[in-house]
């Protein structure tokens, strides 16, 4: 079949950030030390052109699939990609002044982290195995290789290390699944492969060894228990802009992956996978709620809060109902919207060379920096499901699907260790409101900083009241 | 089914709510550099809000059992939840109760706060109007929502402005109070997936299994016996008056508790009637526990504060117990509802009353504790003899608190005895003895920190009341007293509402 570049035409976003991201490369080489502000603008505005190019494409209603079943373009994807351009200009405005500070200004972080992306554009557009792991490929080593960026820190070569060799065996669990299930159907094509198991019996024991290798592959991608070994030692030992990249956008391109794997490409095999992700996400709440509370260091403590989060996330898959997949949807754009907010906060309040990221260096900060320290309050009550913040109905909701679904007790279990969770979420409310600062000097953030900050952490507030479109866009992509 | 609801030319209840919320934000931008016109500021939205108030006190249809102030609006269409805020008689009074304590609050820590004092007024503002927001929600998300929302500010009240043991006492109290409320939320999450609806007034009528109907009931009590608090859930509550700063301990004594009384009276009662009825026994003995034994326990306090928490908690005791006696009370008069709605009444009554009388007692102990720097009942003695108005103040509250006829403190305790009566005569005994433990323990205190000779030359020192300090003292026992000896205004209005109730937990909803 002989494809004309028209019809290439849904696949433009990915080519034009492609394109893009060669461009900056290229540009890179003739930009001085001093004027690397113009890979920062030019990463930016690439980003952002992308999400015209997306958000045209989305107005203008185009062919669904192309490249023989490979592509596919539809509002699942769009919606997905929308918010990871979102989260990645902003990850970049806090970025920015984070590698600045502690003069890591490097294009690396930029050109890599926009490989990455356009990676996971290609995940959650992929209805084609071969291409869904080629996406994955693409941002996995763009991540390792992030990681790695800060390579004169043990810490964050240590984690590098560890992050490549675990999700390297994960993509070969995956990719070892992928083969079984080629070898069952004859297809790669996620259509294809649902038509053909339609017809099968499910029951058969080769389908199970598949189905685990995938469950397995998606489960290491979230960091879910008992595949969570890389996350707290990855979040912890990169550099702050590089953990605030990779706790975020990754998590709306694996639930991409997640959607196009096991609803649409696994349906037939769906009462296997609940219940094993029933498992994943009931050991994801406890672990990360009760190994949370062990933490001194805010990034690490973030990294076990996302842990148990992954395991809400998948409270919504759980119900194998599409209102869940909407709510668990809904869970993850808010989770990487507050998350965000929060290691932007670290990075905004880190001082030249200095860090910020130990609780203690929180103490007191109602009465060094009230604003600030509000701001986090709003975070920190939406990562622990208080309303009127937007991440209790983000809870509300898969919390609702899970009881859907018939698990009842997953939903118990949910609720009690949210109550855990508040416990190790009050303590960082305790350190800026109650304690007492342990040093005086003035904390600079810059003004844009700020002004980004603001927007973010009350949007939290603000969608807390208005998340009815949002809410309803992510349940309509699944009509 | 019939809606029965009354609607309002102005959405009075949103104002209610938001009026006090966008004051705590402009308190906020005034900021501590400017306190006083902070104070001024926070003084006047809270007594606007008060005025307003007036209004729907005045515009309120007496002899209704309707929802009035109706107001609905679309919110999340998905879940089918609405913006839904109305009023019965009991919620009115609460609501009442509500804007009169604010401002009292707001004056009784004018010249005391001193650190960050536009945070503390906010603080108090937003609490004012999320607690309005619990006593009108109509739509059990909204319920949900103010009755959380809650936690923060007060987190903070405690924690900021606390004793020296401040952050244990409040980490204890929201995670005490979370727990409890989050099993709630998975009910509510139940019960809307049974009804489609998360309306209140639908729930009322829905049909439910017995099966059901008990764990749902066990949902909601685990929510509201922790908040109002019921022994053997109740240790949070010494501690988060003990630590937190007066106003803290007023808005917790007065107002918040009575969420518990209020949400088993809109939820617990109404919504799983047969499983409350079948359960009621034990919830009335726990009550009886309350009454007696924490009756006891306060009675060997050393701490007032802890004393007058302790009060709380078996004065609390009548409410629950009023409120879970009308099952058998129905059942007995073959469906007469004149001693259950008695008994719901004199719960409701005995959360009004005890919302002045136990603020006026933190107020007080506040007046002692800014001039001494101690709670200790040990520190004081003779106090009348400086302070002769402080003193007499603190004996009126002190008889009110003991139930001493012609105080607010009378009424309430009166009608849910007599109604207990009709239950069971070891019951009503049981209760009456708090009239016995409950003089005791503050007649007792009262005699050894205002009588007697001066204790030591810190006693010797004091000044009497400021004109400040009267004035919040002066309107809590003008409010003790009206409620005391003319109690028919507020048992007048709350009256159909209750009514309409009692006949409600006659009719089994199994299916």
């Amino acid at each position: 079949m002989i494809t004309q570049f028209s019809d290439l035409k849904p696949l433009l976003p990915e080519l034009f950030l492609l394109g893009s991201a060669m461009l900056i490369l290229l540009v890179d080489m003739f930009v001085a030390e001093r004027r690397r502000g113009l890979i920062y603008f030019l990463s930016t505005l690439a980003v952002t052109l992308t999400a015209v190019v997306t958000w045209r494409a989305w107005v203008e209603p185009l062919p669904g699939v192309i490249l023989n079943g490979m592509y596919v373009r539809d509002a699942l994807g769009d919606v997905l990609k929308l918010f990871m351009y979102l989260t990645t200009v902003l990850v970049y405005i806090y970025a920015a002044h984070g590698l600045r500070a502690s003069n890591k200004f490097r294009s690396e972080f930029f050109t890599l982290s926009l490989l990455a992306l356009l990676g996971m554009m290609v995940m959650v557009s992929s209805s084609h195995l071969v291409t869904l792991y080629l996406g994955l490929e693409l941002m996995a080593l763009a991540s390792y290789a992030l990681v790695a960026l800060d390579r004169d820190n043990p810490e964050a070569t240590e984690s590098a290390m560890k992050y490549f060799v675990l999700g390297a065996m994960a993509s070969g669990l995956l990719l070892y699944g992928i083969s079984l299930l080629y070898g069952l159907t004859g297809s790669l094509d996620l259509t294809v492969i649902s038509a053909k198991l339609a017809t099968m019996d499910t029951s058969a024991p080769i389908l199970a060894l598949a189905l685990i290798f995938i469950v397995i592959g998606i489960a290491f991608k979230f960091g879910a228990v008992p595949f969570h070994m890389w996350v707290p030692d990855v979040y912890q030992g990169s550099h702050t802009p590089v953990t605030l990249f990779i706790a975020t956008v990754p998590k709306l391109a694996a639930i991409g992956m997640a959607f196009r794997l096991l609803p649409m490409g696994l349906g037939p095999l769906q009462e296997h996978w609940q219940d094993m992700l029933a498992v994943l996400a009931a050991a994801s709440l406890v672990l990360g709620n009760l190994a949370a509370i062990a933490q001194r260091n805010l990034k690490r403590m973030l990294a076990y809060s996302t842990i148990s989060h992954v395991g809400f996330i998948f409270m919504g898959l759980v119900s194998g109902l599409v209102t869940g997949y909407g709510a668990a949807m809904f869970y993850v754009i808010v989770y990487a919207l507050t998350t965000t907010a929060a290691f932007g906060i670290i990075l905004a309040l880190a001082q030249g060379d200095q860090r910020f990221e130990e609780i203690r260096d929180f103490r007191g900060l109602n009465q060094r920096k009230p604003w600030f320290a509000f701001l986090m309050l709003l975070v920190i009550a939406s990562l622990a499901g208080f309303p009127p913040l937007v991440g209790f109905f983000a809870k509300l909701l898969v919390l609702k699907a899970a009881m859907d679904g018939g698990y009842l007790w997953l939903a118990i279990l949910g609720g009690v260790s949210a109550v855990v969770g508040a416990f190790y979420y009050l303590r960082v409310l305790k350190a800026m409101y109650f304690d007492e600062p342990e040093s005086e000097a003035e904390l600079k953030v810059l003004p844009e900083v700020g002004v980004v900050l603001s927007v973010n952490a009350l949007a939290l507030l603000g969608l807390g009241f208005a998340f009815n479109p949002l809410l309803e866009r992510c349940l309509a992509v699944w009509q | 089914m019939l809606l029965d609801i009354i609607t309002y030319s102005f959405p009075l209840l949103s104002w209610l709510i938001w009026l006090p919320i966008a004051g705590a934000v402009l308190v906020l931008l005034i900021g501590d550099e400017r306190a006083g016109l902070a104070r001024w500021a926070a003084l006047g939205v809270s007594l606007a809000t008060l005025a307003l108030a007036c209004l729907l006190w005045r515009d309120f249809v007496t002899g209704s059992a309707a929802f009035q102030f109706f107001e609905e609006k679309p919110w999340i269409a998905a879940l089918d939840i609405y913006y839904k805020l109305g009023v019965d008689g009991v919620g009115l009074a609460l609501i009442l109760l509500t804007v009169i304590i604010t401002p009292l609050v707001i004056i009784a820590g004018w010249e005391v706060i001193e650190f960050k004092p536009s945070q503390y007024l906010a603080s108090f503002l937003v609490l004012e109007g999320l607690m309005v927001g619990v006593f009108c929600a109509m739509d059990a998300v909204l319920f949900y929502l103010f009755f959380e929302a809650m936690l923060i500010p007060m987190f903070i009240i405690i924690g900021i402005w606390g004793g020296p043991k401040r952050v244990y006492a409040t980490i204890k109290f929201f995670l005490y109070t979370f727990l409890g409320s989050i099993f709630m939320l998975i009910g509510l999450i139940y019960l809307y997936r049974q009804t489609g609806s998360f309306d209140l007034n639908t729930w009322m009528y829905a049909k439910l299994s017995m099966t059901e109907q008990f764990w749902l009931f066990l949902a909601f009590f685990a929510a509201f016996a922790v908040k109002i608090p019921m022994f053997p859930v109740h240790t949070w509550l010494p501690d988060a008056h003990v630590e937190a700063p007066t106003g803290g301990s007023i808005i917790l004594a007065a107002i918040m508790l009575k969420i518990g009384g209020y949400g088993f009276y809109r939820f617990s009662l109404p919504i799983t009637p047969d499983a409350t009825g079948e359960l009621a026994g034990i919830v009335v003995g726990l009550s009886l526990v309350a009454v007696v034994y924490i009756g006891l326990v306060a009675l060997v306090q050393k701490d007032m504060k802890k004393l007058i928490a302790y009060s709380s908690i078996s004065h609390m005791g009548f409410v629950t117990l009023g409120l879970f006696i009308a099952f058998e009370l129905m059942r007995l008069s073959a469906g007469e509802p004149d001693y259950a709605a008695l008994a719901v009444q004199g719960a409701m009554v005995q959360m009004v009353s005890h919302g002045f009388i136990s603020a006026a007692l933190f107020a007080c102990i506040g007046v002692l504790y800014d001039r001494v720097h101690s709670r200790q009942i040990a520190d004081y003695g003779g106090v009348i003899n400086t302070m002769p108005w402080f003193g007499g103040f603190m004996v009126l509250f002190a008889m009110a608190n003991s139930g001493l006829p012609g105080t607010s403190g009378f009424v309430g305790e009166f009608m849910v005895i007599l109604a207990a009566f009709k239950y069971s005569w070891w019951v009503a005994m049981l209760a009456a003895l708090t009239l016995i433990f409950g003089a005791a323990y503050t007649l007792w205190l009262v005699k050894r920190v205002i009588f007697g000779a001066v204790a030591n030359d810190q006693v010797a020192k004091l000044k009497d009341l400021t004109l400040r300090e009267a004035v919040v003292l002066g309107t809590l026992a003008v409010f003790t007293l009206g409620l005391g000896i003319y109690p028919k205004p507020l048992t007048d209005v709350m009256q159909p509402a209750v009514q309409k109730m009692v006949l409600h937990l006659n009719q089994t909803k199994t299916l």
